[in-house]
């Protein structure tokens, strides 16, 4: 190869390298290859699901950003969108499919249901998946508009950039495997519920009664 | 049409003479009759003889602390004839603590998944159904959750689940 190029003067104790060479990290560009080529599982369960595919067709285009490839087997895909409410009948199927997934994977949790349960503050409704699964990224809105999803997308890709490493270290921190603020929460969530509810309160107390 | 179908006042006599007086109310051509729990299932065969093959629905109003209320369950059967184009709607009160009709999955195919999920979701039980499970709920769910005494945000049965966190998966 042409070691001796113009502007390139040779130093001793250097490598010199033709200018169509790069050197990087192993690392990044595993995360460069990456965040390049995620492959989204849509988990779409309501009309968050209808601006995700808003998202992924002609207008807003979501090949812009190297993550058009929908797939619908968990095998193939290392996105998971969930788009929409996650009913309690739902959440082992979700989970499922999480686990079924290969690393590494990333969860982007798509407007108010699936992050907090949204105005479904009922019985059947999971108050939020990330009380459930571990969960990147999360976009607000009801449902978020396409440009918000890319920008999330955008931002979970800066995100590998920044810390993914090949062998998936960035998943081992003791903070990635914190219970998160919502899971601690949840203890105290039968009390609270039971402060806006007579009759779970009634039980309660009838529970704490008979405990005594 | 060569025949006249029979009127609903015809059919509503016919029933008279042989179950007694019925409590009925119209409104606005909408007829409906109200049941004792004991003849539901022969008024309601009477019926599907006098033409009045197809079961729409069956649901269930749950009445505690309504006013005026003197039962606590209320079983909504609507009923069509697909010859004569003609409604009813049949009702049977049912309480608490055993709240217990006669399936009519021997009369209508149509109501095998209806009781099932007026089973889930009121816990009516449906003597005689060929396969009374839940419907709706999942199946290790134990409550009736549009029972007006449930809570609306359940008793923890949204929380209880396995948490994956990283580790896992």
């Amino acid at each position: 190869m042409a070691l001796n190029m113009p502007g390139r003067q040779a130093m001793p104790g250097k490598i010199e390298l033709p200018e169509n060479v790069v050197v990087s990290k192993l690392d990044e560009l595993a995360n460069w290859c990456r965040k390049n080529s995620l492959w989204p599982m849509p988990f779409a369960t309501a009309c968050c699901g209808i601006e995700l595919m808003a998202t992924g067709a002609a207008k807003h285009d979501l090949a812009r950003f190297g993550a058009e490839v929908f797939r619908f087997s968990p095998r193939q895909c290392d996105l998971m969108i969930v788009a929409g409410r996650v009913v309690m009948k739902m959440l082992p199927v979700l989970q499922r499919i999480w686990q079924q997934m290969h690393e590494p994977k990333w969860c982007i949790s798509m407007g108010a249901c699936a992050s907090t349960g949204g105005v479904f503050d009922t019985y059947a409704v999971v108050q939020g998946i990330d009380r459930f699964i571990p969960v990147d990224m999360y976009v607000p809105g009801c449902p978020p508009r396409p440009e918000q999803l890319i920008q999330a997308i955008i931002d979970l890709q800066d995100k590998i950039q920044r810390e993914g490493t090949i062998t998936g270290r960035e998943f081992d921190t003791s903070q990635r495997q914190l219970r998160k603020r919502a899971l601690v929460e949840a203890d105290q969530l039968l009390v609270l519920d039971a402060a806006r509810n007579p009759v779970a309160q009634r039980e309660l107390s009838a529970a704490a009664h008979h405990s005594t | 049409m060569p025949h006249d179908p029979p009127a609903v006042d015809d059919i509503l006599a016919a029933v008279t003479d042989r179950f007694g007086p019925l409590e009925t109310t119209a409104f606005r051509g909408q007829t409906s009759l109200v049941v004792p729990e004991p003849q539901s299932f022969d008024l309601l065969s009477h019926l599907k003889e006098q033409g009045f093959d197809l079961l729409v629905d069956v649901t269930c109003v749950d009445y505690l602390e309504y006013r005026g209320a003197k039962q606590r369950y209320g079983l909504v059967y609507l009923l069509a004839s697909t010859t004569t184009n003609q409604r009813l709607t049949v009702r049977v009160f049912v309480d608490d603590p055993e709240p217990r009709v006669r399936s009519v999955v021997p009369l209508w195919r149509a109501a095998d998944w209806l009781e099932r999920e007026v089973w889930d979701l009121f816990g009516i039980t449906f003597a005689g159904h060929p396969d009374l499970r839940r419907l709706v709920m999942p199946e290790e769910f134990t409550a009736h959750p549009l029972r007006k005494d449930y809570p609306l945000q359940g008793r923890g049965e949204r929380h209880n689940f396995p948490v994956i966190t990283r580790d896992h998966s």
